[in-house]
């Protein structure tokens, strides 16, 4: 979902716009977490619902009806809320999601292999392979946007280009429930109207000396000498975006979306200032990122926490092991001994968050084993609940201290990566 | 206090007691070294960081008994550098005057009133060869932990049953262990002590060279918590670790299905050449067949190397993957011409022993287990 909107521009000819060589698709559900829990209050639709939590946290989603009031995603709830006071506030249903999303990339396979997902409601595609299986790329388009309809009952939005930056940009603008093509040949006028915030890699930082230089559209970048735009903008930014400004993307859709690290935080409902409910919390987050790292078939070797006081000033702390691990017993051991080396004095903390860095494939890691373990240890039972969680759902088996007493669905929380 | 002594004594003795001064001293006068002057002609060097204490007496020509505190390196840098004459060392005032020849040096005393008083010289509660012990400590302290995780792993575990003495280390990866005789004066002698493997290490190499060291433990030592090491003139007592030794007797394998005997030298280099591919924390394989032990290390894009050594063996082929530090310390450690490898199985520890000869047996008073490296499945 793109941060700012931006109108679609006018095409140059009446033509139907010509797909051929625009394999690459880009597909976003539409405010997906708004819709999917919508699934379930049909008498909601068509009125402002934000998908958020807590007074605390943020605004994981909302409906378009919400959206106009100026409701936007990863807002304060309490701003949210001040903004459309009339909106429904639902709590997000994380397992719902999951679902949704994996059946939406099954739809996505049987077109092609070659997906790349962005998150769980986004994805790119190259259906270079299925088009003389399928038709062209504008009705393998029209082919998933019906299906994910029919399917799951929520609708989606499609870019067709020839490079992903320009398919992003395209879905961003066929918002909601459309689909919109830029020809090859119009890719030049198409990118070069927009405003430099449309560029990816743009964000406020970037906007901001853009605008200084007197650059605001994506035309004046372009024909902006590059030596000027490397002085005021750095080597790397500025050589990516003036090939992005003449429509140059060289990237391909990564079938592997190899992560650099993997992490969780949590913000509270109030702040903590006990120790104990913190090792608690760390324990769920560890727990969690390990399983995600035994998910994802890799281990690793730096343990990372971060902790964010009330006033806002936020610390990290990092310890490297002398082995690579993905047992959740010893990311929370590491986490809890950075945490307590921290030696705080009933400070009030409003997030931690536990991350593996340096991480490696699990077939990459060997594992130096230790004299007199036994042969089932908690790697073991680590893998047992992952088989428990597959069958049950994630959180079936979990640690003692962190059920909840008289509540049984997940807190809200946010997992990011 | 004023005394002449040998150039050669003095650098000697300033520098075996230097060893013992803390790096970081917690006090400034644990920086410095005691010289204690005494009328029958002696002059004995002290030095303390309430861990470790160094004390070694040396033959002088002392005119005026006294005791004086100075800046340890200081005085050993001096004493290495001095012309080889005779050396005059003198209190005058707050100073003390160093003369060797035509040089001169002035010292600032330090306060020795503030110094800590010593643990009492310990009375001996045996001795025991001192070759045997260098070499038995450095066959042991190989395995212990170098981290801080559990600092009870720092330490060699030495346990005396009567004239049995066990020394033992493990960082829960490898486990040394040598068993060795020596001479208590009372044959029913009974202790488990725990002693930091560094220092152990260092004092006995600093002492191994001469024939005997004499060894005190238990209340002999001055102390439940010291153990005290004495050869010739040299006096050293180390303050001991304390905690619970985690239980290693099951830790040794009770049969063997594969065994393997090769010559540790060949190993030795074969495995240097071939670890220079293992990147870290990666292992190398050793692939065990009939007559012979083929060593590789690195795989898929990384690089690779291979090598295959000369091994007789006994039982069905295996294949082990090891650290490749871990295995070399253990075959630095075992001291003899040829190694004998045991195994039960490719994820289970195997024993590392030495032996004289490579049909002969193997010699099991040093034993070193070491765990595999295993591939998640």
């Amino acid at each position: 979902m793109s941060r700012r909107q931006f109108s679609l521009p006018e095409r140059s000819s009446s033509e139907p716009p010509d797909d051929t060589g625009c394999t690459i698709l880009h597909v976003d559900m539409d405010a997906f977490y708004a819709s999917a829990t919508l699934l379930s209050h049909p008498e909601l639709v068509g009125t402002p619902v934000i998908i958020g939590g807590g007074n605390r946290g943020v605004v994981l989603s909302a409906t378009y009806e919400a959206r106009r009031f100026g409701v936007a995603s990863a807002m304060p709830m309490t701003r949210a809320r001040r903004l459309c006071p009339q909106a429904t506030v639902l709590a997000p249903d994380h397992r719902l999601y999951a679902a949704i999303s994996a059946a939406v990339m099954e739809t996505f396979r049987a077109v092609t292999p070659d997906i790349e997902p962005l998150s769980l409601d986004e994805a790119f595609l190259d259906v270079s392979g299925a088009v003389r299986r399928l038709g062209s790329p504008a009705a393998i388009g029209a082919q998933i946007r019906d299906t994910v309809h029919d399917e799951q009952g929520i609708t989606c939005s499609v870019g067709v280009a020839s490079t992903k930056f320009v398919a992003k940009i395209a879905s961003g603008l066929a918002k909601p429930d459309g689909m919109v093509v830029v020809p090859r040949d119009e890719i030049i006028p198409f990118v070069q109207q927009l405003p430099v915030g449309a560029l990816w890699g743009v964000g406020e930082k970037t906007e901001e000396q853009l605008l200084r230089l007197g650059l605001r559209t994506v035309a004046d970048i372009a024909h902006t000498p590059l030596p000027t735009l490397v002085r005021g903008l750095g080597e790397a930014t500025g050589n990516h975006l003036h090939q992005l400004a003449w429509g140059r993307d060289p990237r391909s859709v990564q079938r592997e979306h190899r992560e650099k690290s993997i992490g969780a935080d949590e913000t509270f409902e109030y702040d903590i200032d006990d120790p104990r409910e913190i090792h608690r919390h760390l324990l769920k987050l560890s727990d969690r990122v390990a399983a995600r790292l035994r998910g994802a078939r890799m281990t690793g070797r730096t343990v990372s926490i971060k902790v964010r006081f009330s006033d806002f000033t936020t610390i990290t702390r990092a310890r490297t092991l002398r082995e690579p691990t993905d047992t959740s017993r010893e990311i929370y051991e590491t986490a809890t001994s950075l945490f307590d080396a921290l030696g705080l004095q009933r400070a009030r903390i409003r997030l931690v968050g536990v991350r593996l860095e340096k991480l490696v494939a699990v077939e990459a890691a060997p594992i130096q084993g230790m004299l007199g373990e036994a042969d089932n240890g908690w790697r073991e039972a680590d893998r047992a609940v992952d088989r428990a969680s597959a069958r049950f759902g994630a959180g079936s088996v979990r640690p003692a201290s962190l059920i909840d007493r008289g509540r049984s669905t997940a807190r809200d929380d946010r997992d990011l990566s | 206090m004023k005394f002449r002594v040998e150039r050669e004594v003095l650098a000697e003795a300033v520098t075996w007691v230097a060893r013992g001064l803390p790096a970081r001293p917690p006090v400034p006068v644990l920086a410095g070294i005691l010289l204690e002057a005494s009328d029958e002609g002696t002059v004995t060097l002290s030095a303390f960081d309430y861990e470790v204490s160094a004390r070694l007496t040396v033959p002088a020509e002392v005119s005026e008994s006294g005791t004086v505190l100075v800046l340890g390196r200081l005085l050993a840098d001096i004493s290495r550098n001095l012309p080889n004459k005779p050396v005059d060392v003198e209190v005058q005032g707050s100073k003390v005057q160093v003369t060797c020849g035509s040089s001169r040096f002035s010292l600032l005393q330090m306060p020795s009133d503030d110094y800590p008083t010593l643990p009492a010289s310990p009375e001996p509660s045996g001795s025991i060869d001192g070759h045997v012990f260098t070499q038995a400590v450095s066959q042991v302290s190989v395995a212990a932990d170098r981290g801080d995780t559990l600092p009870i792993l720092t330490g060699v575990r030495v346990e005396i049953e009567g004239d049995k003495m066990t020394l033992l280390a493990t960082d829960r990866y490898r486990l040394a262990m040598r068993e060795l005789t020596w001479n208590p004066t009372d044959s029913a002698a009974s202790h488990i002590v725990l002693v930091p493997a560094r220092t152990l290490a260092d004092t006995a190499r600093s002492l191994g060279a001469s024939g005997s060291i004499d060894v005190a433990l238990g209340s002999a030592a001055g102390g439940d918590g010291l153990v005290g090491f004495e050869a010739g003139s040299r006096r050293t007592t180390t303050r001991l670790l304390d905690g619970e030794y985690p239980k290693v007797s099951s830790i040794f394998p009770s049969s063997s299905e594969t065994e393997a005997v090769i010559n540790t030298a060949e190993l030795v280099e074969a495995v240097k050449r071939v670890a220079l591919v293992a990147e870290r924390n990666t292992p190398v394989r050793l692939r065990f067949t009939e007559g012979q032990v083929a060593i590789e290390a690195g795989t898929g894009e990384d690089a690779q190397a291979s090598e295959a050594v000369e091994a007789t063996l006994t039982g069905p082929d295996i294949e082990v993957a090891f650290n490749p530090g871990f295995l070399l310390d253990g075959l630095g450690a075992v001291g003899t011409d040829f190694s004998r490898l045991s195994f039960t199985q490719p994820s289970r520890p195997a024993v590392l022993s030495g032996q004289a000869e490579v049909d002969g047996e193997a010699d099991t008073s040093y034993r070193y287990v070491i765990m595999p490296v295993r591939f998640a499945s």
